[in-house]
């Protein structure tokens, strides 16, 4: 639903370099995946987009306009962990998005409108199969229903862009492929721009419509974090070239994978 | 013998020896006592301290006409529960204030540290010559003496929020007041009240302390004016009044926070 366009993206701390010469150009409704090896920075640069942080130099624009430097409604995000709020059941959480949207200074909508966030909120429960847990407490959730719960929240906020920072990455292999089905509906029903980072190749080739690669490519062996990371590859994906076993064993190399299990389980299925 | 498993029974049996066993060591002492001098004071007997107890509860005194032990524990409990409750309110309003909003932590957050470790009954006299011998005085040592590590207390927890809650909090469009409303305030409520049950301790000390220095009533007073007749028998039993008030209270807290705050209590949520 908007784009994202990034030039000449670069991030410091201190004299240590994370990120440096990121371009990158999403059209509306993409569906992104970043990989690369651990610590490569691809979890910096969807903070950088999230707003949580800002870039050291560089230009990103999302929509129609530089991106505002603080969260804001305009981006949804799912994290690992910490994902939903712990202290409100799952109806509650869910009611807390319109309760924060026009709740005003109370942060909490009355009457007519609580009826209909109510409703709405009920039927996005049932949406991602929580009816049953209404008005269960996170704690008592396991970790698949909690990322449920999570997307469903964020996904109420009608983002125009959806960040997710490894959603499935503490989740069972069989709850992830349900996840992975869950969300690719959610997202051919929204239509939204969707940026994910994952250490999931397979999941990675499965989910989106474009696979980018962070990596760095100058190293100092005096100095290794004198250069960051960039973007090494970019892969369009469309329905030929999708989970092919050539490109995925190729960006498995460059990402040094070690986990060739997963990625044979997650994308057979 | 880690692994082992105790029974309902088992801890209540276990739990009680202590308790047992110093009434048995009392009991012996005190009939020993007693038994080579009937009129002893240090030592009283069960029956004598009872009769002590139920004469303050329930006899008017013969100056005032008062039920002292009534007066004595009303005005106790209202210094108490209003210095700790100023300086709940200090902690709830400060500590988010400092722990959640940067520029209010980088004005006050030395301030505060430095405060804490200032010992409050060095301020005493202070206070007394300030704000003179009345309740104030007292209610403020009590405030003074345990707010500031409260405050303390409630800005780290503030501070230890996973900054992905608030992040989160933001992209569904919270505001810096609506997220201390929704989030902060729902999410430190078991903290303070486990913050109030610790500072009750150190606020009956300083309560103790203000009422035999300078007072007319009150559990503290009683006691401190009776120890010059070596009264035993109205000391004991008054600091067993004290303790069963300071568990009652801590109690409450308990309950109070599992109604306030289900999801932080899971075990007893089941």
């Amino acid at each position: 639903m908007s784009r994202i366009v990034v030039h000449g993206l670069e991030k410091s701390y201190g004299d240590a370099r994370v990120l440096e010469r990121v371009n990158v150009t999403a059209e509306a409704g993409e569906f992104l995946s970043l990989v690369g090896a651990s610590g490569c920075g691809k979890s910096t640069f969807l903070r950088i987009l999230l707003g949580q942080e800002q870039q050291s130099s560089g230009v990103v624009i999302v929509g129609d306009g530089p991106i505002v430097p603080e969260p804001t409604p305009q981006r949804g995000i799912v994290f690992q962990r910490y994902s939903v709020f712990p202290h409100l059941t799952a109806i509650q959480n869910l009611l807390l998005v319109e309760d924060f949207r026009s709740g005003g200074p109370f942060g909490r909508v009355f009457g007519a409108r609580r009826r209909n966030a109510r409703q709405e909120a009920e039927a996005m429960l049932t949406r991602v199969g929580l009816a049953h847990a209404r008005d269960l407490y996170p704690a008592s959730l396991s970790g698949g229903m909690q990322q449920r719960l999570a997307i469903a929240q964020t996904l109420l906020g009608r983002p125009q862009i959806l960040l997710l920072d490894e959603p499935f990455g503490a989740l069972d292999p069989g709850i992830r492929v349900e996840m992975h089905d869950l969300l690719t509906e959610l997202w051919t029903e929204h239509g939204m721009t969707v940026v994910m980072v994952t250490h999931d190749i397979g999941e990675a080739f499965k989910l989106g419509t474009r696979v980018l690669v962070f990596d760095k490519v100058r190293h100092d062996p005096q100095f290794p974090s004198a250069y960051g990371a960039t973007i090494t590859y970019d892969l369009k994906l469309d329905r030929k070239t999708r989970a092919s076993s050539h490109h995925l064993a190729k960006v498995a190399a460059m990402v040094g994978t070690t986990r060739p299990e997963t990625t044979m389980a997650t994308t057979a299925s | 013998m880690i692994n082992a498993k105790v029974s309902r029974g088992g801890a209540l049996f276990l739990g009680g020896l202590p308790f047992l066993f110093v009434a048995i060591a009392y009991l012996i002492a005190s009939a020993q006592r007693l038994a080579v001098n009937p009129s002893d004071k240090l030592l009283p007997s069960p029956a004598q301290m009872w009769s002590a107890f139920l004469d303050l509860a329930t006899v008017p005194d013969k100056r005032s006409g008062d039920l002292i032990l009534w007066v004595d524990t009303y005005a106790s409990l209202l210094r108490l529960f209003a210095g700790v409750g100023m300086a709940t309110f200090a902690a709830l309003s400060l500590g988010i204030a400092i722990g959640f909003i940067p520029r209010v932590r980088a004005f006050l957050l030395p301030f505060v540290t430095v405060v804490c470790v200032i010992p409050p009954l060095a301020l005493l006299p202070i206070l007394f010559i300030a704000l003179g011998l009345g309740e104030t005085a007292k209610i403020t040592l009590i405030a003074v003496g345990v707010a500031p590590v409260m405050v303390r207390d409630i800005a780290n927890r503030v501070m230890e929020l996973p900054s992905e809650l608030v992040a989160k909090a933001q992209t569904l469009g919270g505001n810096s007041w609506t997220m201390i409303l929704r989030l902060v305030l729902p999410q430190v409520m078991p903290r303070l009240i486990t913050c109030v049950r610790l500072a009750l301790g150190p606020a009956w000390l300083f309560l103790i302390a203000a009422e035999a220095i300078a007072s007319t009533e009150g559990l503290g007073y009683r006691i401190f004016l009776v120890r010059r007749y070596l009264s035993m028998d109205v000391i004991l039993p008054y600091v067993a009044w004290i303790t069963l008030l300071a568990v009652i209270t801590d109690w409450l807290l308990v309950r109070l926070s599992q109604a306030m705050s289900p999801w932080a209590h899971p075990v007893e949520a089941r």
